[in-house]
């Protein structure tokens, strides 16, 4: 074989390994050096003695499946002709073949045929010399030995360069593993690493992505309530207690009638029932309304701290914003991340066939139960996905009358869906006036039914949250879409009531505080006799909601899940049997972390330690889900992909952090802010801060951020974003047409080959 | 690592682990490798044995371990997953390997298996996918190009001890 040697130099100064069938431009050195080597030493001396090697020949015979019997022309005769050894032998001896194979055979072969061809030899070295600096000898898909060989070499070559350019590389390097080191100490401190990796291996990666996604949530809530903390709360608590020689400044207000200023809130005075403190600490009235949970603490208009003087008002706000956009700026991080979106290609990533077959395996998985459920997923998975496609087709033959009919019954299944809907908004709207206008009734504040009442709306939303999956999943039966879709169709719904009746109930507090039916707002611009603190309120409705959101989760896992347990393992009646072990329902957990994380979002403007508290509960949660999985659940039967997972909870996450924006920025711009408590007292709404801070700058500043916000501004703005857009659009659409024409290529290249292989062979046997 | 891998060696041979050769039986008993349906051909990929009996030396464990690792490059990865996928060693993914390995995915045993005509939709639907010069194999390039599209690539093929 020593002329193939002589010939594959020669294909060297097009760089190296081209694979067969790739299209690398014989110009560009850079593609070969990315492409790596594989070793194949013992492979290539177990080939040398078959004429006609099997393998090769399983290409060609796979060649001859009915892919190629449906192309036309040369390629059919190729199919019959019959499989001698002169085809084989030249595609053995492709250029593109001979090279990978060069690679692959190593150290013991490759030696001595290069140093037979001298001429040769000078080219290959150089040119390996050349890919192996480029790299890091880990890089390199080899063994070890060779691995060090390589290493040496690269040492080797570091000697002939000059002073700088060798401090230059061993400084690089060295950085590289301090790096390194780094990362590997800091994924030590990394919060309850042993935890996943173990349920990573029983479950797998899908549901270990829940467990990853509660982990963050803990980390942000965290870190949001380090920044409320540090620019809110703290500096109130220092000057409240003169720490530093702080004292506060209270300006008093201008303008503004004396009723609104009036607010006594009712903390607790003479003989106390120790009762009265749990139901404070469940409903967040009483001794808690005074302390700095809540937004009536922070009554202050102005911190002196020795000479700084620093301005509360408009710090609340700017923590606000900044918590606010520091979840949205991690989020859309954390969810771009590890998902490569190819604009391109317009198939989806996560459904194609080739993803579940090459990454199908988790190879985390140590259990033997785990790995005989991960095969029945997979198997469950491509069947199902198989059907589906078919099912698919039967969709596109539809005939019009069959399409009419289901198009009509999907249009009567959407409009109960959106009666359901509305009839659960009303209902927590109502609900919610009833519990407003009975927890303010003096009469009745100390009794038992007041808890109730005040807990009637959490426990509406919480039930609307729970029928209302049950009935979409119950309707989507009816109409008929594939199975992917379905269960996209019914989480989009249970995202949308989950994270509308937080909005219904937002609403209709609104409704209560700023509805002025009769002349009762007037001084004020709210609702001043009934809610002298308005804010204060809306905060405790959302504490209320967070609290009896643990308390729910808390109860369901240990009256339901446990006892469910114990009855299917010991019972062995058929109706229990038939009830079965719980799955672990992803989805569904997810949600409903996500509705709390969505609270604790709305509620930080007007309660400043929710994070706290939401930082606690998601902890704990994290235990008792991990116990009750551990305990109780078995695996579901239905796979969900970690990276598609991934997605879909940040995905929602953001929906909810949308939908957070909304009744914030009403309550900050829209509604009066009230007057008898809190840093916007002097203010007509919260907002109004910003343009108060901004007419203290410097003119010149002024004038700029004035503009900045005005429409002479904005539509030029917008104008130029949306050309950037178009471009962005069109240059993909080029890129994509780009790819198109090059596979097209590929193929006519793929199709020429065998084409003139065959011409060869043919002229070699009938010479 | 180092201590993994002396635990698979018997007793005697404990001191020189550096040298010794465990053979592919020991190998198998380490819990990351028992469940896992591509534990003969990860032995045969990273065994430099020269007898051909897939023994695996420190070394080659420790280029089995820094392959599955978090820090390797796709690159690699997806190169030894090529590797590791083609089980007659031809340098090519065939219908014969792939049908091959979607029985391994799904499990040993009869009624696990995919039938016939779901196995021949499955294989054509992944040669359609990634396919590129429509020669009806998958080569090194066409996988790793293919490889790099799929989100759960890197997450599932990982190791750790």
């Amino acid at each position: 074989m020593r002329s193939c040697w002589l010939r594959a130099p020669r294909r060297v100064w097009a760089g190296g390994r081209r694979p067969r069938g790739s299209l690398t431009p014989p110009s560009s050195p850079v593609p070969a050096a990315a492409a790596p080597r594989p070793r194949r030493a013992r492979k290539r001396r177990h080939r040398r003695g078959a004429p006609a090697s099997p393998a090769a020949m399983s290409g060609l015979g796979a060649a001859a499946g009915p892919a190629w019997q449906r192309d036309s022309g040369g390629l059919s005769l190729l199919a019959e002709e019959p499989h001698g050894a002169a085809p084989v032998d030249f595609l053995q001896e492709l250029p593109s073949c001979q090279s990978a194979r060069r690679r692959r055979g190593g150290t013991q072969e490759c030696r001595p045929a290069l140093l037979g061809t001298a001429g040769s030899r000078g080219d290959a070295a150089r040119a390996e010399t050349g890919e192996l600096a480029d790299r890091p000898a880990r890089e390199h898909p080899k063994s070890m030995a060779e691995k060090r060989r390589i290493r040496d070499s690269q040492q080797a070559d570091t000697e002939h360069l000059t002073r700088w350019k060798k401090w230059r590389r061993t400084s690089s390097k060295s950085l590289k593993k301090a790096l390194t080191e780094v990362k590997g100490l800091s994924s030590y401190l990394v919060l309850w690493r042993h935890d996943i990796h173990s349920i990573e291996g029983k479950f797998g990666t899908g549901i270990q992505s829940y467990f990853s996604f509660l982990r963050f949530l803990v980390l942000l809530n965290f870190i949001i309530f380090i920044l409320m903390f540090s620019f809110v709360t703290l500096p109130t608590i220092i000057s409240k207690y003169g720490i530093f020689n702080s004292t506060i400044a209270y300006i008093s207000p201008k303008n503004i009638d004396d009723t609104c200023t009036i607010y006594k809130p009712s903390g607790n005075k003479g003989l106390i029932y120790f009762y009265t403190y749990l139901k404070d600490l469940l409903s967040g009235t009483g001794f808690l309304e005074v302390t700095s949970l809540f937004y009536g603490y922070y009554s202050i208009d102005a911190v002196w701290i020795s000479i700084m003087r620093y301005n509360l008002p408009l710090a609340y706000l700017l923590a606000t914003f900044a918590y606010l956009t520091l979840s949205s700026l991690w989020i859309i991080k954390r969810s771009v991340e590890g998902f490569k979106q190819n604009l391109v290609h317009d198939a989806d990533p996560f459904q194609s066939y080739c993803n579940k077959v090459f990454a199908g395996w988790d190879f985390c998985i140590t259990d033997p139960n785990a790995a005989r459920l991960k095969h029945r997923s997979l198997q469950y998975e491509l069947q199902t996905d198989l059907q589906e496609e078919k099912l698919k087709q039967k969709i596109a033959e539809r005939k019009m009358g069959e399409k009419l009919r289901i198009y009509s019954l999907r249009i009567f299944i959407n409009i109960i869906v959106i009666a359901i809907l509305s009839g659960c908004f009303y209902s927590i709207y109502r609900v919610t006036v009833f519990s407003q206008e009975n927890s303010n009734d003096i009469g009745n504040v100390n009794s038992q039914v007041n808890l109730l009442v005040q807990y009637l709306p959490s426990m509406v939303i919480t039930l609307a949250n729970f029928i209302g999956p049950l009935i979409f999943a119950f309707l989507i039966r009816f109409e008929d879409y594939t199975p992917a879709f379905e269960i996209k169709l019914t989480l989009l719904r249970c995202v949308f009531v989950r994270l509308a009746n937080i909005g219904v109930l937002l609403f209709s507090l609104w409704s209560q505080i700023a509805g002025c039916g009769s002349d009762k707002c007037k001084p004020c611009g709210y609702n001043y006799k009934l809610y002298p603190c308005w804010e204060s309120d809306v905060g405790q409705e959302m504490y209320k909601l967070m609290i009896f959101d643990f308390i729910v989760i808390l109860a369901v896992a240990l009256f339901a899940d446990f006892p469910r347990k114990l009855l299917v393992t010991h019972c062995s009646w058929k109706l229990v049997q038939w009830f079965g072990h719980k799955e672990f329902e992803i989805s569904d957990n997810v949600l409903e972390i996500i509705y709390g994380q969505t609270i604790c979002w709305i509620g930080t403007f007007f309660s400043p330690l929710l994070p706290a508290i939401a930082t606690i509960k998601y902890f704990i949660i994290f235990y008792v889900k991990k116990i009750v999985l551990i305990h109780t659940r078995k695996p579901a039967a239905r796979p969900i992909r970690a990276s598609s997972s991934n997605f879909f909870f940040l995905v929602v996450l953001l929906i909810g952090l949308l939908l957070a924006f909304i009744p914030l920025g009403f309550s900050i711009a829209r509604i009066p802010s009230s007057k008898a408590c809190g840093p916007f007292r002097n203010f007509n709404t919260s907002w109004e801060v910003i343009p108060d801070t901004i007419l203290q700058f410097p003119t010149g500043l002024q004038q700029i951020l004035f503009g900045i916000a005005s429409e002479a501004f904005a539509v030029p703005f917008f104008v130029i974003l949306c050309i950037m857009m178009f471009y962005v659009i069109a240059l993909a659409r080029a890129h994509k047409r780009v790819v198109e024409q090059l596979r097209e290529q590929l193929v006519l290249e793929s199709r020429d080959k065998m084409f003139l292989i065959r011409k060869i062979a043919e002229a070699q046997r009938y010479p | 690592a180092y201590k993994r891998f002396s635990e698979l060696l018997p007793k005697e041979e404990r001191e020189n682990a550096y040298s010794a050769r465990v053979p592919k039986s020991q190998i198998l008993t380490l819990p990351e490798l028992r469940a896992n349906p591509f534990q003969h051909r990860i032995c045969h990929v990273f065994s430099t044995s020269e007898t051909g009996d897939d023994s695996m030396s420190f070394e080659d464990f420790l280029d089995m371990l820094s392959v599955f690792s978090d820090s390797a490059t796709s690159d690699i990865k997806s190169h030894y997953a090529f590797r590791i996928f083609d089980f007659d060693n031809d340098g090519i993914l065939d219908r014969k390997d792939l049908e091959h390995l979607v029985n391994c995915l799904t499990g040993q045993g009869e009624e696990s298996q995919l039938s016939g005509a779901e196995m021949e939709q499955l294989i054509q639907n992944i040669l359609e996918e990634s396919d590129i010069d429509k020669d009806g194999t998958i080569n090194l390039s066409e996988f790793q190009h293919v490889v790099s599209r799929s989100p759960d690539f890197a997450s599932s093929f990982k190791i750790v001890l």
